[in-house]
């Protein structure tokens, strides 16, 4: 199905189906054509496009010294970012793959997260790191990490993923605008997610910081974000069956974390399952099940839940199924949520 | 046996490899053996007297910048302080070869290059006061925040004389770091980007002899330093670090060459570290007075006023007006130290991002309600009399 969109201008415009992957580069195009000051830079980002093929096309349309193959180095790749934001550039670092990320945390954790804060706000670097994560592509060792909560813990640094197509191409170009280092997690396994859209007439989006409630309900509510937002929508749909309601909430944005619109979604409906594929010992679910457990004690009728990736490091791809949480997980945590106390 | 010999190998002709030849020619890249120097050779002549007498004078105010330091450090006033003594030449020449649009990444011994360059000594100190961290905005100063982690600052100088040069303009990045900082990871890879990329900068290493307490023979099994430079294609220049106008001189011309375009020099300061590696650490558990002494016999300070009283170019008098003028720099420096900074507790949430998050707005207001608790208390002490 394409529905129109209308542009600016007044123009009607056909949305076709577009995947993500489209749409981030359309996000990097338009925001270098719109701002000379945005450069992408990193592994195989010129010639080739990147490996998920996100650039293809900036170095031909902009230049080598806009859209640069680096020497390979991650720690040099973002340590060079941090002395061209210093000199007013808006770097856009890709990262070829989450575990490739890691030599370049020394950087990540002592400069680009902290360089505000040490200038006395002085020194604001606005860079982008974009770093394709999660798994679910069958990808070898060191190729489907779940880095998030590395970055969570991390002071200074907004991280955001998006797990729509529209989200794709808003946050990136609200990651690269924002004045603040942002950690730009891409689902690998969503890049070749489809949706209706038009690169003339983006639909706008919410802003960085905000999560979006993608489908309602009253029995619980799954808290979700990036890759495992279409398993989770696959379980609400499937719980109808069962007669419960589940609401979705897309976080978008993991820091900021968007309180408000979580907790009015669990003190409606009183249950709350987080799910995530990054390992659930000190993961992400921890840090959520906390604040709501803390913000909504009086309205729960059952104890948040985790569904998350085991803790272990990433299988072997002929196992990885058997780690993702997938939609049987969530319903079965979904079905221990007490159901009986309501009934 | 040669390949012929083998049974059966008679119709054998190894295919040679496709024509190779080297990206560079190493000869021109690398180091003479020798540490350059001027002081005490033909080649003083050259050297602009006024030069030298400035460089003279900013070696004496250095010298008893770090005295008066490290004295601020036994009086609490500042949390830690490590000393560049013995290596003023290095600093100074930093300090000084640079353009005002030119940009200085300094380590955290580098202060001294930091206020040569023109900074407020006292805001150069915050760092190490434990106020502030950067107690300046670099761009004012064209001075990076003083760093503390080893090398991370010398990719930074790469991506902006990068990025400087992109936009046209004709600034040059000079970096400093020590000897054991040349063994992480970001110094080899700053040297690689900065090479690959021709950009302007210049990476300057002060050899001083220790990192903390390990000597050099256990950080690197390169002939020196400077030869590092050959792997990544730059030139590696060897100089004296207790010299200051051959520190000058070579810095000058590594400055000019990223200048004309030419790309990256690595330079390496042979100098000695007189001081422990900070207040906080005991040098005599890693090293012997006897070498200490033999560096005395070297200190850059009195290498230059042999120089210039030799030649009839600094007399008593103004030796004398030279050690004034680093007596009133010093007297400024205590005085306003000893002042106690304010600090502002509020100030902590405000420069983590742009605008704060819910997280920390609401952090920020139980500080809020428990500073306002403490100053209630305090009053009510204040009227009971306590
Ligand atoms: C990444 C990192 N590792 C360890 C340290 C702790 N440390 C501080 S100074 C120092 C020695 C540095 O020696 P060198 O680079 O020769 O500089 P110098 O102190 O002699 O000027 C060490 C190990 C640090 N600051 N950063």
């Amino acid at each position: 199905m394409t529905t129109a969109a209308v542009t600016a201008d007044g123009r009607r415009t056909k949305a076709k189906p577009a995947t993500m992957a489209q749409a981030l580069g359309r996000a990097l195009r338009d925001s270098m054509a719109e701002d000379p000051t945005v450069h992408v830079l990193g592994e195989d980002v010129g010639t080739l496009g990147g490996v998920f093929r996100i650039t293809d096309g900036l170095a031909k349309e902009f230049g080598d010294d806009r859209c640069t193959d680096t020497p390979l180095a991650e720690a040099g790749i973002l340590g060079a970012a941090v002395g061209m934001a210093m000199y007013g550039l808006r770097p856009v670092v890709e990262m070829q793959f989450d575990a490739f990320a890691y030599p370049a945390f020394e950087q990540l954790m002592s400069h680009v997260a902290k360089m505000r804060n040490r200038t006395g706000g002085a020194m604001p670097l606005p860079i982008t790191v974009r770093v394709p994560y999660g798994g679910g592509i069958g990808g070898v060792e060191h190729h489907s990490d779940s880095s998030e909560a590395y970055y969570m813990a991390t002071p200074g640094l907004h991280v955001v993923t998006p797990a729509t197509v529209d989200d794709a191409y808003g946050l990136l170009r609200e990651s690269i605008a924002s004045d603040d280092p942002v950690i730009f997690l891409e689902p690998k396994r969503l890049y070749w997610s489809k949706a209706d859209w038009s690169p003339e007439a983006p639909a706008p989006v919410e802003p960085i910081g905000r999560a979006v409630v993608r489908r309602s309900g009253r029995s619980a509510t799954l808290i979700t974000y990036g890759p495992s937002l279409p398993v989770c929508l696959e379980a609400a749909e499937a719980a109808v069956a069962e007669g419960w309601e589940l609401e979705v909430v897309d976080l978008r944005s993991l820091v900021p974390f968007d309180d408000e619109t979580v907790v009015a979604s669990v003190r409606r409906t009183g249950r709350a399952v987080v799910v995530h594929e990054s390992p659930g010992f000190g993961g992400p679910g921890g840090e959520i099940a906390a604040r709501i457990t803390e913000r909504c004690f009086h309205h729960l009728e059952a104890p948040v839940l985790r569904v998350a990736g085991f803790d272990i490091p990433y299988p072997p791809p002929m196992l990885e199924r058997h780690h993702l949480p997938g939609v049987d997980r969530v319903l079965d945590a979904v079905a221990r949520l007490q159901w009986e106390a309501d009934s | 046996m040669t390949v012929q010999e083998l049974p059966g190998a008679a119709a054998y002709r190894p295919t040679p490899p496709p024509a190779w030849k080297p990206i560079t020619d190493p000869a021109p890249l690398l180091p003479d053996p020798e540490p350059y120097r001027v002081l005490g050779t033909d080649a003083v002549a050259d050297v602009d007297p006024e030069l030298l007498l400035r460089l003279h004078a900013e070696l004496v105010r250095g010298r008893r910048y770090n005295a008066q330091a490290t004295a601020l450090t036994k009086q609490g006033r500042l949390a830690v302080y490590p000393s560049s003594t013995g290596q003023e030449a290095c600093e100074i020449a930093a300090a000084l070869v640079l353009e005002e649009r030119d940009w200085l990444f300094p380590s955290y011994r580098d202060t001294l290059a930091a206020v040569a360059r023109g900074l407020d000594p006292v805001e150069a100190l915050t760092l190490l006061r434990g106020d502030r961290h950067t107690g300046y905005d670099p761009r004012e100063h064209r001075i990076a925040p003083l760093c503390t982690p080893l090398a991370t600052q010398l990719p930074h100088a790469v991506g902006l004389a990068h990025a400087a040069r992109l936009k046209g303009d004709d600034v040059v990045a000079l970096a400093m770091v020590g000897d054991g900082g040349t063994s992480e990871g970001d110094f080899h890879e700053a040297l690689n980007f900065a090479a690959v990329w021709k950009a302007p900068v210049v990476f300057f290493v002060q050899n001083n002899g220790f990192a903390i307490s390990v000597p050099l023979a256990k950080q690197t099994a390169a002939p020196s330093l400077a030869h590092k430079a050959v792997g990544y294609g730059m030139p590696g220049r060897l100089v004296d670090g207790n010299d200051a106008a051959a520190v000058h001189q070579v810095l000058s011309e590594a400055v000019a060459r990223a200048r004309r375009g030419e790309g990256p020099t690595l330079v390496e300061a042979v100098t000695y570290r007189m001081e422990a590696h900070t207040n906080a650490d005991d040098a005599t558990r890693y090293r012997v007075d006897s070498e200490v002494e033999a560096w005395k016999a070297h200190d850059p300070v009195r290498l230059l006023e042999r120089e210039l009283t030799g030649r009839g170019l600094l007399d008593d008098e103004g030796l004398e007006q030279a050690k004034e003028a680093a007596e009133r720099m010093a007297a400024a420096l205590r005085d306003r130290m000893n002042a106690d900074p304010e600090l502002a507790p509020m100030d902590l949430f405000t420069h983590v991002y742009a605008e704060q998050t819910s997280q920390l707005r609401e952090q920020a207001a139980a500080l809020r309600a428990e500073l306002d608790a403490e100053q209630d208390h305090d009053e009510q002490d204040a009227e009971a009399g306590r």
